[in-house]
């Protein structure tokens, strides 16, 4: 069955017909008997309302009412109505990326305004209209810096992302790059080791702000150590922090890349998400990913098109600046607009609630006897806390209490099997955060 | 139409937070802390659901038009599979909470969803395992092309260093080689559309990688020597690749891995219906055999013994991560559904369909446009305008000519190998009516291309934009409505 086919009986025969074969195997006389099927064992079709009962029953076996203060770089923020209800438009998802600009305008400006809006957001001069992931995008930053630079060793602070470290190690364990860590000391960056490490090998250093531990910092000095040596600096950033926090532009930073999962995006068991990249207008013919560009059509009107496509595969092939080819478009149209509803003052509020509810979970966590909150450097919307016992078995029992209590640190740092990772965003209310500390009083007993 | 940043006034705003219920903090340090607001735009809720509005309906997309782009798979999105994926179950399911300690009981339905469609996926293809993580084709490929780096590794092999691409692929696969480290080479086509299979031996040797193939091609061919080519690249311990662009070709009808290939990936969006979204996010899960099963990203989905379906991270040759988590989950719940519902029978359908109804348009067009491959084509069929040309109408100026008559172009200018190429791809969701009004009005721009060919140069004229100037945005640079300098401007 299937219910999305339009061809009656009758429409068959007279294509097949017009064709000139007899019946539809026919036309599949080109796979010869060897090359058929061994099997094709699948279940039954269904009706739409089976497969609605089966699905909504499955999504009810996940666990989404946990009051989740678990982060590490992907959050629960609100997102205003109206965001979905625009991008649910058939006009937006149902189309295809804009190669013919005359029916695609609409794809093609609102990816301009959200190039826009991360120009705003980052303070940089370009940015592409959208990446794969957080992830994805570093490493494309990274290559991206290789390239500028001709050099092939890479130094990264360990307060980059452990997942997105991993990530970057797939990708070139089998290429020529030499890899440097430098570890975290005190909550950030150590100055001493990066400094130690740039020479005239390195290609880029990588950083992140705020950090995976939450913490903040100005990395300008670093940027300034690593431009002195002729390095790129990229630095992976939190969009929902640049409402407070000084821009990787004012830092110096060359490439900016990060997640943008927490403009308007639902956590979604880890995708669609949103990756970005912006950098400075003289290395945009360097840059990965499409690129929407202003022009003028033939009768002078402003209109908006895809632009240096000579860089991407659909054109450069084997030596195009990256094999990708779809990006996440329909996400980016949902930052944008999520950028354009809560709008410049919005986004300044909204990351001082993060802020300020993050330090009144501190607060409250630090009277919790055994319970220590890391102060040694300042945060944003997300903390360290050194526990009694091991933080996974804390976790696993906050979550019968009804809290997804934080990521427990030990997962990716051997060693720091007592450190919880915790997220407060603008959502958490007085009332949720203050029963989170009874309960984890309760659970440390 | 004016800009959202256009339409800014200082003071106004979209969205309300409300009151704080806690107490307000110190500032940022001064060192540490945004100097001046970021200049996003000033805009009422209602100027912001005007403005998207507006914008949306400046768009072709399937709910509105007919989009026969070849190569692309344009058919319906059923709006069930979107309302199931917009469920909240799916929607606030945080990754994370899942590599917590015993946290996969938290996500259970999500697990089983991934470990379904993997089971669903091997059986449909022929392959022994699936991995779901790749978060487009393009992404599959990548992925694909370090299984076969790492294979070739594993077996302290150094030699290997090219790949073999026919000259009808994908930019993508020359691309996604050439990032995993490996050099092309280009295979041109005989003359019916098929690999030239001496050029391949010719070009097969010690160093050879493995081969990038899609079938049916880009042609709408389906290569009829397949086992010939995949003994030719097994003899020299090669890794055979199914670029799945175009599986929705063959379901029920061939299986990749039962004709030699070792790897594949899949375009869900191409062959699961799941939407474009203008460009993206995709899903492209990659598919191995048995000789490179131990390399797949990590981590895999499993179920125990007990019913329970958990993370495996342990796997010592993985490749390791290739993406933040799982893969593109919101768009692999709609690909889920859609399978669910059609089932087996539905699948074999979908197919049959695909194909009859791009026969059909190629029968019909046959006498109008030079035809680049005498003989039935699967599920897409490609042209070329050269007749056309001649009399100084080319393919572009047929798209725009369609766009005029509201309906989306089909692919032009690809595959590459073919000067003023059309390629036409119907899907099986559209109706002959459909199909026949496009038939008609193709056979019009014919009429019009021998009648008065100087009336392309003005189409599309109905339109809000006609024939950008794409000189122009590649030379004065504007890819922000700030211009260089954001924070400075607004």
């Amino acid at each position: 069955m299937n219910p999305y086919i339009t061809n009656t009986p009758q429409e068959v025969e007279q294509m097949l017909g017009d064709i000139g074969v007899k019946n539809i195997d026919a036309l599949f006389a080109d796979i010869k008997p060897e090359h058929r099927p061994r099997s094709f064992d699948l279940p039954k079709g269904l009706s739409e309302y089976e497969v609605m009962r089966r699905v909504t029953a499955l999504s009810l076996k996940n666990n989404v009412h946990a009051v989740p203060f678990i982060g590490g770089g992907y959050y629960d923020h609100y997102i205003p109505t109206a965001v979905p209800s625009l991008t649910s438009r058939g006009e937006f998802y149902t189309a295809y990326t804009p190669y013919q600009p005359e029916c695609a305008q609409g794809t093609l400006q609102a990816l301009f305004e959200f190039q826009s809006s991360m120009c705003a957001l980052t303070g940089m001069e370009v940015s592409n209209a959208s990446l794969y992931d957080g992830g994805t995008a570093l490493y494309e930053a990274m290559m991206m810096a290789i390239r500028i630079t001709g050099r092939h060793k890479v130094v990264m602070d360990g307060g980059v992302s452990p997942i997105y470290r991993k990530i970057l190690k797939t990708y070139t364990h089998h290429l020529s790059y030499q890899f440097k860590e430098t570890p975290v000391v005190h909550g950030q960056s150590s100055r001493e080791e990066i400094v130690r490490l740039l020479d005239k090998d390195t290609a880029v250093i990588i950083l992140q702000n705020p950090n995976f531990f939450g913490a903040i910092d100005d990395l300008t000095d670093i940027i300034a150590k690593a431009h002195s040596v002729g390095a790129l600096a990229i630095v992976s950033v939190y969009p929902i922090s640049l409402g407070l926090l000084k821009t990787p532009a004012d830092m110096g930073a060359d490439i900016v890349t990060g997640e943008g999962q927490s403009l308007g995006l639902p956590l979604n068991f880890g995708g669609p998400y949103l990756g970005f990249m912006c950098t400075g207008k003289k290395y945009i013919r360097k840059m990965p990913g499409r690129i929407v560009g202003e022009t003028v059509d033939s009768k002078g009107r402003r209109c908006f098109v895809n632009t240096l496509q000579a860089r991407e595969q659909h054109i450069r092939r084997e030596k195009a600046t990256s094999n990708i080819c779809t990006n996440v478009s329909l996400c980016a149209i949902q930052a944008a607009i999520f950028m354009a509803m809560i709008g410049k003052n919005g986004l300044k509020e909204m990351a001082r609630l993060n802020l300020d509810k993050a330090e009144y979970t501190k607060q409250v966590l630090s009277k919790i006897k055994g319970v220590v909150v890391k102060r040694s450097a300042p945060t944003f919307n997300e903390f360290t806390v050194h526990l009694p016992k091991d933080a996974s078995e804390v976790v696993a029992a906050m979550i019968s209490k009804g809290f997804a209590a934080g990521f427990p640190l030990g997962r990716y740092y051997p060693g720091m099997e007592r450190y919880l990772l915790v997220a407060v965003t603008e959502k958490r209310t007085k009332e949720e955060i203050d029963r989170y500390a009874k309960a984890l009083q309760e659970v440390l007993g | 139409m004016e800009l959202i940043f256009e339409r800014s006034i200082a003071g106004r705003r979209g969205f309300d937070f409300g009151p704080s219920d806690v107490p307000t903090h110190a500032n940022i340090p001064p060192n540490y802390a945004r100097q001046e607001d970021a200049p996003l735009p000033e805009v009422s809720e209602l100027d912001v659901v005007r403005h998207y509005t507006r914008l949306s309906q400046k768009n072709f997309s399937i709910d509105t038009h007919f989009y026969p782009l070849g190569s692309c798979t344009m058919k319906y999105n059923p709006k069930f599979t979107e309302a199931l994926a917009r469920l909240a179950g799916f929607t606030d399911l945080h990754p994370l909470l899942a590599q917590l300690s015993g946290g996969e009981q938290w996500a259970q339905g999500a697990l089983q969803i991934l470990y379904e469609l993997e089971q669903w996926m091997c059986e449909m293809t022929g392959f022994s395992d699936f991995t779901m993580q790749p978060l487009a084709g393009a992404h599959g490929e990548l992925t694909g092309i370090m299984l076969m780096a790492a294979y070739h590794k594993s077996k302290g092999n150094s030699k290997k260093k090219y790949v073999i691409i026919p000259d009808s692929a994908h930019g993508t696969n020359p691309a996604s080689a050439a990032v995993a480290g490996y050099e092309t080479i280009s295979i041109p086509s005989n003359k019916d559309g098929g690999m030239d299979l001496e050029a391949l031996k010719a070009a097969v040797n010690e160093e050879t990688a493995g081969l990038m193939m899609t079938v049916p091609s880009t042609y709408g061919v389906f290569e009829g020597n397949i086992s010939e080519i995949a003994k030719i690249i097994h003899a020299v311990d090669g890794i055979m690749y199914y670029d799945g662009a175009n599986l929705n070709a063959v379901l029920g009808r061939c299986r990749p891995g039962d004709v030699g290939f070792d790897v594949m990936h899949i375009n869900t969006h191409k062959t699961f219906t799941t939407p474009h979204g203008g460009g993206g996010p995709g899903a492209g899960p990659v598919g191995v055999n048995q000789k490179l099963a131990k390399f797949l990203p990590v981590s895999r989905v499993v179920k125990r013994s007990d019913g329970m379906y958990v993370l495996d991270y342990d796997h010592k040759e993985s490749i390791g991560y290739i993406a933040s988590f799982y893969g593109n989950f919101g768009l692999l719940v709609r690909a889920y559904a859609y399978m669910l519902m059609l089932g087996k029978e539905g699948l074999i359908d979908t197919t049959s369909h695909a194909v009859l109804n791009a026969n059909y348009i190629m029968k019909k067009l046959e006498p109008y446009y030079k035809i680049c491959f005498d003989r039935i084509c699967m599920h897409e069929s490609v042209f070329s305008a050269s007749k056309q040309a001649e009399r100084g109408v080319h393919a572009i100026d047929i798209a725009k000519f369609l766009i005029d008559q509201q309906i989306h172009p089909p692919t032009v200018y690809f595959p590459i190998s073919v000067p003023e190429a059309i390629m036409i791809e119907p899907t099986e969701t559209e109706s002959k009516q459909t199909m026949d009004h496009f038939i008609a009005k193709m056979i019009e721009a014919d009429d019009l291309s021998k009648t008065s060919p100087a009336v392309f140069e003005g189409f599309p004229k109905t339109m809000p934009v006609s024939r950008p100037d794409e000189v122009k945005a590649a030379r004065d640079v504007k890819t922000s409505f700030f211009g260089a300098a954001p924070t400075h401007a607004a």
